[in-house]
């Protein structure tokens, strides 16, 4: 402990006298200065208290914010101008030592690698090649659990909802939507019944349902018997991105998806007027019962919502 | 030990050493791991003084913000999509159907001390960290602090942004409200527009068909774990390099390639960048106190069929956005395939190409100048006009895009025909970059003729001499102009008392 070994003794490095001027404070006046840091600090400190027992007594977010808030802000502000105003003002320098090592030891590590491990690599080729192969095929291999078991492969669900031949149109609540319940021009979001309080009837079933006229009312040709008494039926999901088409511009009879802002005529097909959206909103042909409901004739002709790869 | 050793205070300080006790833990510490040397020359790591280098650090400080209220709100938050009857404190809601993740995230912001307050400090605190490292990398692109041997270091920075969007939009997505569901539903569909594979890998990462019951508790392991993780290995290293490698700094009197100028990491940086931390801090809280962001029980909860007017995503996807609005609606159908180009253009190959862009950067740079020396003296942005100006054309677009995710805002505001705003923001799209290089170009060349740029101009004091001749002498330069700094000095190992006062206690005489 007391024999200190020769190659330690600091004596030999640099100093600097105190009152040299590198080591002088930057403050023109460092008393008024510390005075401002020491009232920074006190507000600092007053507040990151009045922080602890706005806490304790479960005061309001903005009062607990303000004072954490402001308690940090002054403490910060005060140590920045100790640091930039009160320290010594420097400035100081350092070397910068090349990084790059000479020639020679360049060569000893390449070697190192090259020669030293590709050597046993080369004088082993079978080995070398059966461990390449080995690890080569665990790669390939270890993707298989995330392949095979974080979801289920999407097979035809993306092509079908669940609307059949004869669902009922039922409103959230799944109350069956009747011939009489919309007047011309209103709209509400129907589901087949039995999903409309699932994830995937919201997701994926839900349809708006706007009534046109008083007449049977044709959208497009091939659709003549789709909208019984003006009532029709469209998907709800946007072709761009799967927004519900959520707004319904009544004067100008557009669907509107708030996303992206794609239009499209309910008059003609859903069209789409303007916007981002390639394709028309899926019609669903609809017909009136005995009873006065109003149900599916069948699913949609073609898939819901945006567009993907096996989509024809 | 001797029973005639008069134990005092004196002896015992003797004992010690010279430094105290700090200086004998020190010396236990250099015994088992020898770290006196390194320990002070990083204690020596001279920081350049300059304001612009403190961009990083805003990032680096928010990030550490987002880490101690991100803990704090993983306590309460519950990653889980099952549908429960609300009975909480917020009482609008009560009896509604919700998911446990909207309802916990509610409770947190109304029935846990100081919840709120961290929800808000939290997000707040994510706009910043973006926003700090967009601007951080603004001021290491243009001043070309990325060349050679710093293009490690660019490409670890563009990285972390890329994560720290990715785990923006993650954390947007937890608490379930009706906005963030429709941002997962649209994420969801980009996913299914990548042509071949995009049917299987939307399955894939969300287990099954939207919305599944999986996305949720996958979204917040990646948010909380797997994604920050991987931020604070990169923090780490990007770290590492930069003492490695040392700062860069601006040219002037006493800097050159071979040495940096400034304060010391100890304790002058210290202090300097502590209080810093504290003011980061300190302006997250204040916005998380007084300037609301994402009330989510005013937004409600997500249902797949519902959906509110004028959503938008947080700032730093507003350019994801933007493209997909002003982007035409062109699908390619043919041979029983698809390819819906109108969303994966903007959203997949867009952002693909910017960032691939950005990677690469500094190799192309090289190759273009063939300058492949190494540089550690920055430019000055006006003396790299082709850099600045393509630069400067590249952040133009991405604004312009920007603005295109508010174009039924923009609209509205303006009583403006929603069609004749997204037309000037296509056009404008093409033609603000082709716009903005040449003009950048243009200011960056005036600038390098102005000599003393920045300067205030000193007045000429005209005198007529007795001979009648006028004479114009410029005026001294202001005294706030003028160059005042010392020589740079190296950082002294020991203070020395000045040599007048003596033998005083506690002055260090060193001799041979």
């Amino acid at each position: 402990m007391s024999e200190v070994p020769e190659h330690r003794t600091p004596v030999a490095l640099s100093g600097l006298s105190e009152d040299d001027p590198h080591l002088q404070s930057a403050a023109k006046n460092p008393l008024l200065v510390e005075r401002v840091i020491a009232f920074n600090f006190l507000l600092g400190i007053v507040l990151v208290a009045g922080f602890g027992a706005a806490y304790w007594v479960n005061a309001e977010p903005w009062i607990l914010g303000a004072t954490m808030g402001g308690g940090l802000l002054f403490l910060g502000v005060g140590l920045v101008a100790w640091g930039k105003y009160l320290m010594p003002k420097g400035p100081f320098v350092e070397e910068r030592h090349d990084l790059a090592n000479a020639q020679v030891d360049r060569d000893a590590f390449a070697a190192a690698i090259v020669e030293r491990g590709g050597g046993v690599i080369k004088r082993r080729k079978m080995l070398g090649g059966l461990l390449g192969g080995g690890l080569g095929i665990f790669s390939v291999v270890a993707i298989f659990p995330l392949l095979r078991s974080l979801g289920p492969l999407p097979k035809g669900t993306l092509f079908h909802t669940d609307w059949r031949s004869g669902s009922y149109a039922v409103d959230q609540t799944g109350r069956r939507v009747q011939a009489g319940d919309l007047a011309v021009g209103s709209i509400m979001t129907v589901f087949p019944e039995g999903t409309q309080d699932t994830d995937r009837g919201q997701a994926v079933d839900q349809t708006v349902l706007i009534r046109i006229s008083n007449q049977n009312f044709t959208t497009q040709k091939g659709r003549e018997t789709w909208a019984p008494l003006g009532y029709v039926a469209y998907s709800k999901m946007c072709t761009h991105l799967g927004c519900p088409v959520g707004l319904y511009e009544q004067q100008l009879q557009l669907l509107v998806c708030p996303c992206h802002q794609s239009m499209f005529n309910v008059t003609n097909g859903a069209i789409p007027q303007f916007g981002p959206a390639p394709r028309p909103l899926p019609q669903l042909p609809l017909f009136i019962d005995p009873q006065g409901y109003i149900r599916a004739q069948s699913d949609y002709h073609e898939p819901v919502g945006p567009g993907f790869w096996e989509r024809s | 030990m001797s029973s005639d050793v008069v134990d005092t205070k004196r002896v015992k300080k003797q004992a010690l050493g010279p430094y105290g006790p700090v200086g004998k833990a020190l010396g236990e510490l250099d015994d088992r791991l020898g770290v006196a040397k390194g320990g002070r020359s990083f204690l020596d790591k001279i920081f350049p003084d300059h304001w612009s280098f403190m961009l990083g650090e805003i990032a680096l400080y928010s990030f550490v913000v987002l880490l101690v209220t991100g803990v704090f709100l993983s306590l309460y938050y519950i990653p889980s999509q099952a549908i429960v009857t609300y009975h909480g404190s917020y009482l609008p809601l009560d009896g509604q159907r919700v998911t446990q993740a909207y309802a916990s995230s509610v409770d947190l912001s109304f029935a846990v001390r100081a919840g709120l307050l961290m929800r808000q400090m939290h997000h707040w605190a994510c706009d910043i960290f973006v926003g700090a490292i967009v601007i951080h990398m603004a001021r290491v692109f243009f001043t070309g602090a990325f060349r050679k041997p710093r293009e490690l270091n660019w490409t670890i920075g563009s990285t972390m942004l890329i994560l720290a969007i990715v785990n923006g939009f993650l954390g947007y997505s937890l608490p379930d409200d009706l906005v963030s569901g429709t941002g997962i539903r649209i994420a969801y569909s980009i996913i299914l527009s990548i042509p071949l594979v995009g049917s299987y890998l939307g399955f894939l990462v969300f287990g099954g068909n939207f919305p599944g019951t999986a996305i949720l508790p996958r979204f917040y392991i990646l948010h909380v774990l797997i994604v920050p993780g991987i931020i604070i290995a990169l923090v780490t290293f990007h770290l590492i390099l930069l003492v490695r490698q040392k700062h860069t700094q601006f040219p002037g009197e006493g800097r050159t390639e071979k040495n940096v100028v400034g304060s010391p990491m100890f304790p002058v940086f210290m202090a300097k960048t502590t209080g810093f931390l504290f003011i980061v801090g300190g302006v997250t809280a204040l916005l998380g106190a007084f300037a609301q962001i994402n009330p989510i029980w005013q937004f409600g909860q997500y249902d797949a069929s519902r959906i509110s007017y004028a959503v938008q995503p947080d700032w730093y996807m507003g350019f994801l956005d933007g493209a997909l609005r002003i982007w035409p609606s062109w699908s390619f159908h043919s041979f029983g395939y698809t390819i819906p180009f109108e969303v994966f253009i903007p959203a997949v190959i867009l952002p693909g190409l910017i960032f691939n862009l950005v990677f690469v950067w500094p190799a192309l740079e090289r190759r273009y100048t063939k300058d492949h020396a190494i540089h550690n003296l920055l430019d000055r942005p006006s003396n790299r006009p082709k850099r600045t100006a393509a630069g400067v054309a590249v952040l133009a677009f991405l604004g312009i895009l920007f603005i295109a995710s508010s174009t039924d805002v923009i609209a509205n505001f303006f009583h403006l025909p929603l069609s004749a705003v997204l037309w000037s923001m296509r056009i404008l799209t093409i033609v603000t970059p082709f716009l903005a290089y040449p003009i950048t170009y243009k200011i960056c060349k005036e600038l390098q003729a102005t000599k003393g740029g920045g300067k205030r101009k000193t007045p000429n004091q005209v005198s007529r001499t007795a001979e009648g001749e006028y004479v114009a002498t410029p005026a001294p330069v202001y005294v706030d102009d003028q160059h005042n700094e010392l020589a740079p000095t190296e950082v002294p190992k020991f203070i020395t008392a000045p040599p007048p006062e003596s033998d005083d206690d506690g002055v260090r005489i060193i001799e041979r």
